[in-house]
């Protein structure tokens, strides 16, 4: 089982860690956690749920992303993963 | 004028005790030595209760910082500060402990004696025998001494400390009469240090767009033209409107009559193209400046009471065209805020916002709507730095918002086709973007209060969240 590393550290991007897991976990490490932290949890758990992804620990390393570029990385790791670790 | 090397033994004579009021400028900023220099010996004597006026603090200045958490320090009063002793403010801070003045409101204040300094210590990069001094000599040359003046004219007592003494000085910026000691040591600072801003255009797309709608307001309100008088701040963007003024200007043969504030290469280079006719130079922002400041006639030193005094009638910026500023916040009564952050810490000060926004004909920010995830626009800004009153227009990559109290400008960009927006809808646009912001900063226990530069109290620093 591999680690999906999916993004970047530049301003106005996320870098999103995703690993197989028992259950799901989400840490959030973001320059405007006291402002969109909670936004940001949203928006992984809603993308999460759409791909009924539920063993998974995903960490997103935030640095101003709006919350599309975070979807979009997030659909991009979970894409990925599948790829790696279940077969396409 | 016999020059002391020692500094306990100015000191001795001086008899400075507890409770002294002194002064330092900041020409030499993250570079200078001096003020350090000078609280080392009040460190060693131990000296209590001081009431400090360095016209700008910087990260270099660390002493002033060990002074602080000895807490020999009763009050601070600056036009800017950032790094660990503006951090120590925003977390150890006690009621009135820092006043924040702007550049004009400084020389104001020390000319009506309501910053009333017992000694001033001038770093002075060369001093002849009669105690002439000129910021263009020495190996630590910062060029315009402007911050400096008032000080030397109204300080009980005024100490030059430099490291390059000769005979005979030509042209001085500060006159031998005016002063009463001198203090030789190894150096004053490096020069180098003044380079402490982030001094190039930008290349940003977004600050580009910003700076071409600022172009194209220009042209629209027809300021550009034969005679006008421009300032701008020393931000990306604002460099980026001077880089893109100049092409105009070269391209219509249009001369400005002045360019004021802190200078930079990019303004000695207009200078010498011929298309502006003088430099008014209270600041030299980088080495280009210095150089020109020694070798251009019409690139001239002036005195933050000539610069921005709001009671002297011949200030040169009662009579500016237009000013081009920054903002790190702006709220929906165009009060800016270059003060704090949104968490109450302390990133800066007015310096000369607060004054060219007032005396400019026109006064516009420049500013991206968002800067990392968070909205430049709040119902409210942390701190006000300038008064909305005295902001006419925002310009941001996603509209141009006129200040209300300005229908005449806003009726010039009407006829004009040019589209604006109000500030309002820039909000609610960058809130449809980044989300509405969770929190704002609780402002519970002051630390100090930002003074207009007539000597109000506008606003109150907090410690930070």
């Amino acid at each position: 089982m591999k680690t999906i590393v999916v993004g970047s550290l530049e301003s106005s991007d996320c870098l999103i860690t995703l690993q197989p897991a028992d259950k799901t976990t989400i840490d959030i490490e973001s320059v405007v956690y006291d402002a969109y932290g909670k936004r940001i949890r949203h928006v992984i758990e809603r993308v999460l749920s759409a791909h009924q992804l539920t063993r998974v620990h995903v960490r997103c390393q935030d640095k101003g992303a709006l919350d599309y570029a975070i979807e979009a990385r997030l659909e991009t790791a979970i894409k990925r993963h599948k790829e790696v670790n279940h077969g396409a | 004028m016999k020059p002391y090397k020692d500094i306990a033994h100015l000191f001795d004579d001086l008899g400075i005790r507890h409770g002294a009021s002194l002064s330092f400028h900041h020409h030499l900023r993250n570079g200078d030595a001096v003020q350090n220099l000078v609280l080392d010996e009040v460190k060693r004597r131990n000296l209590k209760a001081l009431d400090l006026y360095p016209s700008a603090v910087f990260p270099v200045h660390t002493t002033l910082l060990s002074l602080l958490k000895a807490g020999h320090i009763k009050r601070l009063t600056t036009n800017y500060l950032n790094g660990p002793v503006a951090d120590y403010f925003a977390t150890h801070g006690t009621p009135d402990m820092l006043r924040m003045q702007s550049h004009g409101g400084r020389a104001r204040a020390i000319i009506e004696g309501d910053n009333a300094i017992d000694v001033a210590f001038i770093a002075a990069p060369a001093v002849d025998r009669e105690g002439n001094a000129t910021g263009l000599e020495g190996p630590a040359a910062c060029g315009s001494l402007g911050y400096a003046m008032e000080d030397v004219k109204h300080a009980s007592t005024v100490v030059l400390i430099t490291d390059t003494l000769v005979d005979r000085l030509d042209g001085a910026q500060i006159i031998g009469a005016d002063v009463d000691h001198v203090l030789l040591v190894n150096s004053i600072g490096d020069a180098t240090g003044i380079l402490s801003g982030t001094l190039s255009l930008t290349r940003d797309p977004i600050g580009v767009k910003i700076a071409r709608t600022a172009m194209r307001l220009l042209d629209a309100l027809d300021v550009v033209n034969d005679g006008f008088s421009f300032q701008s701040g020393a931000g990306g963007i604002s460099l980026r409107v001077v880089d893109m003024l100049h092409e105009k200007m070269k391209r219509d043969h249009i001369r400005a009559s002045f360019f004021s504030g802190g200078i930079t290469a990019y303004h000695v280079t207009m200078l010498e193209s011929g298309l502006v006719e003088t430099l008014y130079d209270v600041q030299c922002f980088d080495l280009e400046a210095v150089a020109s400041l020694k070798r251009n006639a019409n690139h001239i030193a002036i005195s933050a009471d000539r610069y921005a005094n709001p009671r002297n009638d011949a200030r040169v910026i009662a009579t500016l065209d237009c000013v081009i500023l920054g903002a790190t916040e702006i709220d929906t009564d165009f009060n800016v805020n270059v003060t704090t952050d949104s968490h109450n810490t302390i990133i800066g000060g007015s310096g000369g916002h607060s004054d060219t926004a007032e005396d400019a004909g026109l006064s516009i920010i420049v500013t991206p709507l968002i800067k990392g995830r968070i909205p430049v626009i709040k119902d409210r800004v942390t701190t006000i730095t300038t008064p909305g009153s005295t902001i006419d227009v925002l310009i941001t990559e996603r509209g141009v918002a006129v200040n209300p109290a300005r229908s005449d400008i806003q009726t010039r960009l009407d006829k004009a086709g040019f589209s604006t927006t109000s500030i309002t809808d820039l909000m609610r646009t960058a809130h449809a973007l980044c989300g509405v912001p969770a929190t704002t900063a609780r402002q519970v226990n002051p630390v100090g209060f930002v003074e207009s530069r007539h000597g109000k109290r506008l606003d109150t620093l907090y410690t930070k969240e």
